[in-house]
């Protein structure tokens, strides 16, 4: 079993079909939804995370593309630099997932990495520049 | 109850004053009364730690062989202020470098010096008779000059607005990054423990009053730009207070970039994070009270920032422990808010200063002067 994480975009005849429901009864996968934007006559964005064997996975994955959902894998992630963070909590402001919090009792951030939808507005937000991108793969 | 300066470091030199922290002393006040806690408690720490734009540095380089009255002045590229002699300049933290913008500013440059590094300095004139020489280029770090004291003309807000945005797209702004339709809030102060917060009517703060500036002991100067005095009755009882500012110096070589660190607010510019704790002498029970206040009873106001005046509209008031709780509602709908000031190093910085206290190694001072009251905050009309 893997997760993935991915941004899926729909063209605008596709926004009304249960693609996610196939994901899971047709290919077994478990999906978690952390964004979705799907309004009437406008293509649709959404960014899931995905959790399955690789063969369900890359079953599920071309059963995507081949309605015309285009599948862009995460090749980013979010490396939070805890020596350069103040604890401010900038960044909290503009993490609408909520990766990013900010709490009592002791008011140090936390980053939940598996929250991220790697929009990267706490890159800009970080007054003291703690946290950066990651590329890989 | 009634003690007064002289008593309370009588007691600080004897190693016997109660020492507590105000979020400590909040704790003890509503365990055991106003009275009794007055009876015990002899100083109160406060502490804060959040970006202050309006602050910088005044620097004394030394004078070279041969000696130059230096004019146009840059260090690590970050211009400085060149119209005073002959090798005195000013650097002020919001000033964006020459080759890095606002990526590298003022605030920059004195984070590195109190962090040990050199940086570069660039000085040019026009020479004179008396100081001949026109260009210099070299090294220089804080161990290198004469004297480098942190001078901040505007720090430690009283109270400071928190800022929201109604319009469609996101706003960069010194309160941080602004989501379209109030989506989010920000504030910055440190709440219960915030310094004038805990002495809004300046009982035991004016000029002279020694306090805990970056890590070192430092002095308030006077009192800060733009300062005026606010207090609103609220009509549930409460009040609020705001509108106090102080001019802090410091002198830069103790100091520790622990408790000063740049900041960059993205699309807005540079800034500097300043470690500030004023301790108090629990002077009577009425003070006790307002040193001991929650963030319950600690109220702000919340402000549109996209509104392109210097008037904004408020859009509601708002207690600290509302905005603590991760979100508030504005206009029906949920907000989240977020801090820009760390509440964590407040309370380191509180509690180091409560420590300090306890050993004898700082020393409360009575103001000098206090400020003069009755001030407006003038606008400036354009004639």
């Amino acid at each position: 079993m893997q997760t993935i994480k991915a941004s899926l975009y729909f063209p605008i005849d596709m926004t009304d079909k249960p693609f996610i429901t196939d994901l899971v009864r047709d290919y077994g996968l478990t999906v978690n939804v952390l964004q979705a934007e799907i309004l009437p006559g406008r293509p649709g964005k959404s960014v899931i995370d995905l959790t399955g064997s690789e063969e369900d996975l890359e079953k599920g994955l071309i059963y995507l593309s081949e309605h015309g959902i285009s599948v862009h894998m995460f090749t980013t992630s979010i490396i939070h630099n805890a020596d350069n963070c103040v604890d401010c909590g900038a960044c909290v402001a503009v993490c609408t997932s909520g990766a990013l919090q900010i709490k009592a009792p002791d008011w140090k951030l936390s980053f939940d990495p598996k929250e991220c939808v790697r929009c990267k507005q706490c890159v800009k937000a970080c007054p003291t520049r703690a946290i950066n991108v990651n590329v890989f793969q | 109850m009634k003690r007064d300066f002289i008593e309370v470091n009588e007691k600080i030199k004897a190693g016997k004053a109660v020492v507590m922290t105000a979020e400590e002393a909040a704790e003890l006040v509503a365990s055991d009364g106003v009275k009794a806690a007055a009876k015990k408690i002899d100083v109160v720490t406060t502490g804060t730690f959040g970006p202050m734009c309006s602050s910088g540095a005044v620097l004394n380089f030394g004078h070279s062989e041969p000696p130059i009255r230096m004019g146009k002045i840059t260090l690590n590229d970050v211009e400085c202020y060149g119209g005073l002699a002959a090798v005195d300049t000013y650097v002020g933290a919001t000033q964006p470098s020459n080759d890095k913008g606002m990526q590298y500013g003022g605030a920059h440059v004195i984070e590195d010096l109190i962090a040990g590094k050199s940086v570069k300095l660039r000085a040019s004139s026009y020479g004179t008779d008396c100081y001949p020489r026109k260009e210099i280029e070299t090294q220089i770090g804080l161990e290198d000059m004469n004297q480098a004291m942190l001078f901040n003309p505007r720090n430690a807000y009283q109270n400071y607005s928190a800022a929201t945005n109604s319009t469609e797209r996101t706003l960069y702004t010194y309160m941080g990054t602004l989501l379209p339709n109030k989506r989010n809030v920000t504030y910055s102060t440190s709440g219960a423990l915030s310094p004038l917060l805990k002495d809004p009517e300046l009982r035991a703060t004016g000029i002279g009053t020694r306090i805990f500036l970056g890590g070192a002991q430092g002095y308030v100067a006077f009192e800060g730009t733009q300062t005026v005095f606010n207090h609103h009755e609220l009509e549930s009882g409460g009040d609020w207070y705001g509108g106090v500012t102080l001019a802090v110096v410091g002198d830069m070589k103790r100091m520790s970039a622990q408790y000063i660190r740049a900041a960059v607010f993205e699309g807005y510019g540079c800034s500097m994070f300043v470690g500030i704790g004023i301790p108090y002498p629990v002077l009577d029970e009425d003070f006790l009270a307002q040193l001991a206040k929650p963030d319950e009873e600690l109220f702000t106001r919340v402000f549109d920032y996209s509104v392109p005046s210097r008037s904004r509209p408020a859009l509601r008031l708002v207690s600290y422990a509302e905005l603590r709780s991760g979100e508030i509602e504005l206009d029906g709908k949920r907000a989240r808010t977020a801090p820009l000031s760390s509440l964590r190093i407040a309370r380191e910085i509180a509690s180091e200063l409560k420590e300090q206290v306890q050993k004898g190694e700082f020393l409360l001072s009575e103001p000098v002067q206090y400020f003069e009251r009755g001030k407006v905050n003038k606008p400036l009309n354009i004639k």
